[in-house]
């Protein structure tokens, strides 16, 4: 059994479909920070057979967990504050996201205007649909 | 401020009483001869369209403003690389109110989001005309008193025809309205469309033959099949001449069907049945420009 130690401030995503987790550690940023995260793949989970976590220490303020809810809403959070679990965060569908998913409508303003964030809004949350803000097509991205 | 990027951006209170606006110029248009003067519209076409220009371009100059502005992207700053961002900035500094078309979609939503003044979208790509939807829903309550109640058919091109999904989507907010779509099977509405149709409980049908649902139909709207949405030249002229309105046809249908297009028309409607009473299609242009002029009073809030 392998063992990762405690984590004084930050967070624990526990949960994650076995083999999301790099999907998660790109899509949230953390590749671009400079903290301590941890990847454990493929552990042992009673609920899941197999499952990913990944331990993160940060300010907590620092992560915008936003892309957690669309790669998959039952990922858990533990907030983590002097070592101690101090909220398990609900994630909910964001009603916008600003630059994680990437518009592929050759014919969308976002394919030639410089620097124009790619913003989706929240078009269906039972079919967990995106559309574009600036032409309306659908996200196609998979994470 | 506001701006108008979809027909969906006005409730249906703010839409009657546009529509009342737009009735009032018509019956008295001296009145509003000059309500304008000292203001200027630019008409920032990145994309030629004649028609959307100068029916804007004729409002502002029926109330007595200027207007301003290029007729496509070469003659702009976009051929030397300008964003749109920064024009719509420069151009808050010429003009009141600015009428944009874009061959992208969205970039009128980016103009408006960057603008010190109001941007009306003149049409972003196969995405939205708002400035039709609202032509054709002031034709449908002046010729028919009413913008509820009726059956109407969308024919030709229902696939990537913008005006027939932005007005079945403006006309889904009125009771008792019955959809007939006819097109060939390649040309149907998109299944987003559908599906709206669905979760709202509208009532619609789909049809490939015109001619048998004429009889039923209050109002017909036709739509030209636009060669610039094919990337296949052959599935273009394949269904290009697919409906054909004549005599024949409108002989079926009700004395007070009315029949509109939103222009230009190719083959899809014969120039027989332009004399027929019922052919309403030239009246809609007219009734375009009392919107247009409607809207820039009421966006630059003069009224």
């Amino acid at each position: 059994m392998l063992n990762v130690g405690k984590i004084e401030e930050g967070f624990v995503l526990d949960h994650i479909p076995a083999g999301k987790s790099m999907s998660i550690y790109y899509h949230l940023g953390l590749d671009k920070l400079d903290c301590t995260v941890a990847i454990i793949k493929n552990a042992r989970s009673n609920i899941m057979g197999k499952k990913d976590i990944i331990k993160v220490e940060c300010d907590i303020n620092t992560l915008n967990l936003d892309v957690l809810a669309v790669i998959d809403h039952t990922i858990t959070v533990n907030v983590i504050k002097d070592g101690e679990i101090v909220e398990k965060k609900a994630l909910e569908l964001p009603l916008e996201l600003k630059g994680i998913m990437k518009c592929r409508n050759p014919r969308c303003i976002t394919s030639i205007e410089q620097e124009l964030p790619h913003i989706f809004y929240l078009a269906d949350p039972v079919k967990e649909l995106y559309r574009c803000r600036y032409c309306d097509e659908k996200n196609t991205e998979r994470f | 401020m506001r701006h108008l990027m979809n027909p969906m951006d006005f409730s249906v209170e703010e839409l009657d009483r546009l529509f009342d606006l737009a009735a009032d110029i018509e019956k008295h248009p001296e009145a509003y001869a000059h309500k304008c003067e000292g203001k200027k519209l630019a008409t920032c076409f990145y994309e030629p369209s004649t028609r959307t220009r100068l029916s804007f371009e004729s409002a502002m100059l029926n109330l007595g403003g200027s207007v301003i502005g290029f007729s496509d992207a070469g003659s702009s700053s976009a051929s030397k690389g300008e964003s749109v961002s920064d024009t719509i900035r420069v151009i808050s500094c010429f003009a009141d109110i600015c009428a944009m078309r874009h061959p992208k979609e969205g970039a009128p939503m980016v103009a408006a989001s960057r603008s010190s003044i109001p941007v009306i979208n003149a049409g972003d790509g196969g995405h939205q005309h708002p400035t039709q939807t609202l032509t054709d829903l002031l034709t449908i309550r002046s010729l028919k008193g009413r913008l509820d109640h009726f059956t109407i058919g969308l024919c030709g091109d229902l696939k990537f025809g913008r005006t027939v999904h932005s007005l079945v989507n403006a006309l889904s907010r009125y009771e008792g309205i019955h959809f007939v779509f006819i097109s060939p099977e390649e040309l149907r509405i998109p299944g987003y469309l559908r599906e709206t149709l669905w979760s709202k409980a509208l009532s619609f049908e789909e049809v490939i033959r015109l001619e048998d649902v004429m009889p039923k139909l209050d109002l017909l709207y036709m739509t030209r099949v636009q060669r610039e949405r094919f990337f296949n030249e052959e599935d273009y002229v394949r269904l290009k001449d697919f409906y054909v309105l004549t005599k024949a046809k409108m002989e079926r249908a009700r004395e007070d069907m009315l029949v509109l297009h939103p222009l230009p028309r190719v083959n899809e409607i014969s120039v027989e049945v332009d004399d027929d009473p019922r052919a309403v299609y030239f009246k809609q242009v007219r009734y375009g420009v009392y919107v247009r002029m409607a809207l820039i009073l009421t966006l630059l809030e003069l009224v």
